[in-house]
């Protein structure tokens, strides 16, 4: 499990990507991600590319960072979804919540 | 700097055994000692050193043997065994490492004595520490396991509280499975039929098994009151959003099944696909996640919108959390959607299929399935056995009161007033008895109100399944378009012989309906039409339509009480 942030140049966008499984053993890196940086990102982007498996703890800590980011008008993006991550979402409707791509 | 040890010397020779007490005077420790093997084990056992120099070859008993003995009576503790030698051949080295902790050879150097004796404190306290913690994690994890078993007692009580012995319920879950989140509840509501709950909170223990019981009362109390599904779901939702941190939340599928009325209501927000197996034929619907799962989003987003089918008899429906297409066999293989898509198209009686799943779930995964919650539900005619019980208050409430309630289009449009009209009429005694009747003669005449009335639906539509989800998406829409129409109930109590009657009219702003038409209707009815005017006259005590369809009154009455 390793997880690493990167905010873009005018920090206005913060990208968090996720290698591994993505679960519980997460909770603390996943976190540390968005709440350890200098900047105050306007929006999120979650990088699923090298995340191998999601569970509903990983649905809970989007709901955390959601709620982080501003709740209703939290701008947040997942991407690089494998299929069976994509699944897990869809199944969660976290489309309602998130932009999935 | 260390701790000053007893240090036991067990030496046969007198000047080596002065030799090496003074140099672990020195060192700061006390020196115990002994000349034989013998004489070493029972000062052992008398004073408990913390360490002890052993002389390898001795008379009446030797070191070897003396160092099993000392081992044996230390227990878990570690007392460290040094073995003074001139021995020099490997064998007999490496004897002394295998019995005691390590070795000294003769001459002795005072310097390294020394330096050993701290070693050997070092890995002394080492293990100490170890010891005192495993023992401190024994003791937490006994408090823990004593506190989950009441826990599960007290949820026990309530979870079980509700009918998922009812003859139409299949399942299958752990003894254990509130503390992986896994929750299963039923209850019969008081028109016939029942609500069934399949809940998954998110994570695992305590947490997840916390946010069961506000779920479970919420569950219990308003089907037994008589709400609708959606009225429940948006309590539920509420209420776990209220309380539960943000990132906890509950994928969970309720069900509402109406024997009398032959559908099945289905609201499923984040569990994996459930399914409706006909009972006649290979079709299989699959009951698919439509929303964010309970706990999610803030009530005023929520949406409570649920799918409705009508249900025959012989149909089932299977419900599942994700524990089962998660069970992995030996070689780490998931159970997966497939293998359970097979099953069910491979299934030719339909009442079998509930334990041709659980049979390939065993042989795939060889034992117990720890993490599985499986819920089968069938349509009986009548699963009613008495579903809800009063306590007799012995206040006899005033029989003598009439009462006119219309219910206008804002109202009908968001609320179901049912439940409050059935509230006040069990503040009779006298009917409480008849509780079930009373509220499915409500059920039906509200529905034929509303839907044909005020909606002005055709219920000739419901012929066939396609018809069937037409009239419930038309039924929707036309609700929430809704701008005038009303519902009226005219209740009149009146006492009567010591006991009394109950008078209810119902009317509505509608057209009225042909009731010969109506009547000729019910008399070819099929199955997925509405039975719901011939169940109204097998009811109660006396139902009558005024001729212009438009009105219709029912009669409940009660004798004294003895």
């Amino acid at each position: 499990m390793a997880i690493t942030s990167q905010a873009s140049d005018d920090g206005q966008e913060l990208t968090i990507l996720i290698q591994g499984r993505f679960d519980f053993g997460a909770h603390q890196e996943f976190r540390d991600a968005y709440e350890r940086i200098s900047t105050s990102p306007k929006r999120y982007v979650i990088d699923l590319k090298g995340a191998t498996y999601l569970d509903s703890s990983a649905l809970g800590m989007l709901l955390l960072l959601r709620d982080h980011a501003g709740g209703e008008s939290a701008a947040i993006s997942l991407i690089n979804c494998s299929p069976d991550v994509r699944k897990i979402l869809t199944i969660s409707n976290f489309e309602q919540l998130f932009r999935i791509s | 700097m260390s701790e000053r040890l007893s240090v036991l010397i067990a030496e046969d020779n007198a000047a080596d055994r002065l030799l090496l007490s003074a140099i672990v005077t020195r060192e700061g420790h006390r020196a115990l000692t002994a000349a034989d093997g013998q004489e070493a084990l029972e000062l052992f056992c008398r004073e408990r050193p913390q360490l002890v120099l052993m002389d390898a070859l001795m008379p009446v008993m030797d070191g070897f043997e003396a160092a099993r003995l000392i081992k044996l009576a230390a227990g878990e503790t570690l007392v460290p065994i040094i073995f003074l030698t001139s021995l020099t051949e490997n064998d007999a080295l490496v004897h002394c490492l295998e019995v005691g902790d390590d070795f000294l050879a003769k001459p002795y150097n005072r310097v390294i004595l020394g330096a050993k004796i701290r070693a050997m404190d070092r890995l002394r306290r080492l293990q100490q520490t170890v010891l005192e913690q495993r023992d401190l994690i024994a003791k937490h994890n006994e408090h823990l396991v004593a506190e989950q078993r009441v826990a599960k007692a007290v949820f026990d009580k309530v979870a079980h509280s509700g009918c998922l012995n009812a003859p139409n319920i299949r399942y299958l879950q752990s003894p254990y499975a509130l503390f992986n989140g896994d929750l299963m509840l039923a209850a019969y509501k008081p028109s016939g039929g029942m609500h069934v709950l399949l809940g998954d909170f998110t994570g695992h223990g305590l947490p997840a098994a916390i946010g069961a019981m506000p779920l479970a009362e919420v569950f219990y109390g308003m089907t037994t009151k008589g709400y609708g599904l959606a009225d429940i779901l948006r309590e539920v939702n509420a209420k776990l959003k209220r309380i539960l941190p943000v990132g906890v939340f509950c994928c969970a599928t309720l069900i509402n099944l109406s024997f009398h009325r032959r559908v099945v209501e289905v609201w499923n927000g984040g569990l994996p696909d459930g399914y409706l197996l006909r009972g006649g034929s290979n079709e299989r619907i699959p009951l698919v996640s439509r929303h964010l799962p309970l706990g999610v989003l803030e009530p005023a987003v929520f949406d409570e919108k649920y799918e409705v089918y009508p249900l025959l008899e012989g149909d089932r429906l299977l419900l599942l959390s994700d524990g089962l297409l998660e069970t992995r066999n030996h070689a780490g293989e998931l159970f997966g959607e497939q293998r359970l898509l097979d099953l069910m198209a491979a299934n030719e009686q339909r009442g079998q299929l509930f334990d041709e799943v659980q049979q390939a779930l065993s042989a795939f995964r060889g034992e117990t399935q720890d993490d599985v919650s499986l819920i089968e539900l069938s349509l009986i005619e009548e699963a009613r056995s008495s579903p809800l019980t009063f306590s007799n208050d012995g206040n006899d409430t005033p029989l003598d009161w009439s009462a006119c309630f219309e219910f206008r289009a804002e109202t009908l449009k968001h609320m179901n007033p049912l439940p409050y009209l059935l509230q006040l009429l069990l503040e009779v005694q006298g009917l409480r008895s008849q509780v079930g009747a009373l509220y499915t003669v409500l059920v039906e005449l509200y529905s034929n109100a509303l839907e044909h009335g005020v909606l002005r639906l055709d219920s000739s539509l419901k012929r066939d399944v396609q018809g069937f989800a037409q009239y419930y998406g038309e039924r929707r829409e036309r609700l929430a378009r809704l701008e005038e129409g009303f519902v009226r109930f005219h209740l009149e109590l009146r006492p009567e012989h010591g006991g009394g009657r109950l008078i209810m009219r119902v009317e509505d702003s509608g057209g009225g309906f042909d009731l010969a038409a109506a009547r000729a209707c019910e008399q070819a009815a099929e199955q997925l039409h509405g039975r719901g005017l011939k169940l109204v006259s097998q009811l109660a005590e006396k139902s009558d339509w005024e001729n212009d369809g438009r009105g219709v009154s029912v009669e409940f009455s009660w004798s004294a009480q003895a």
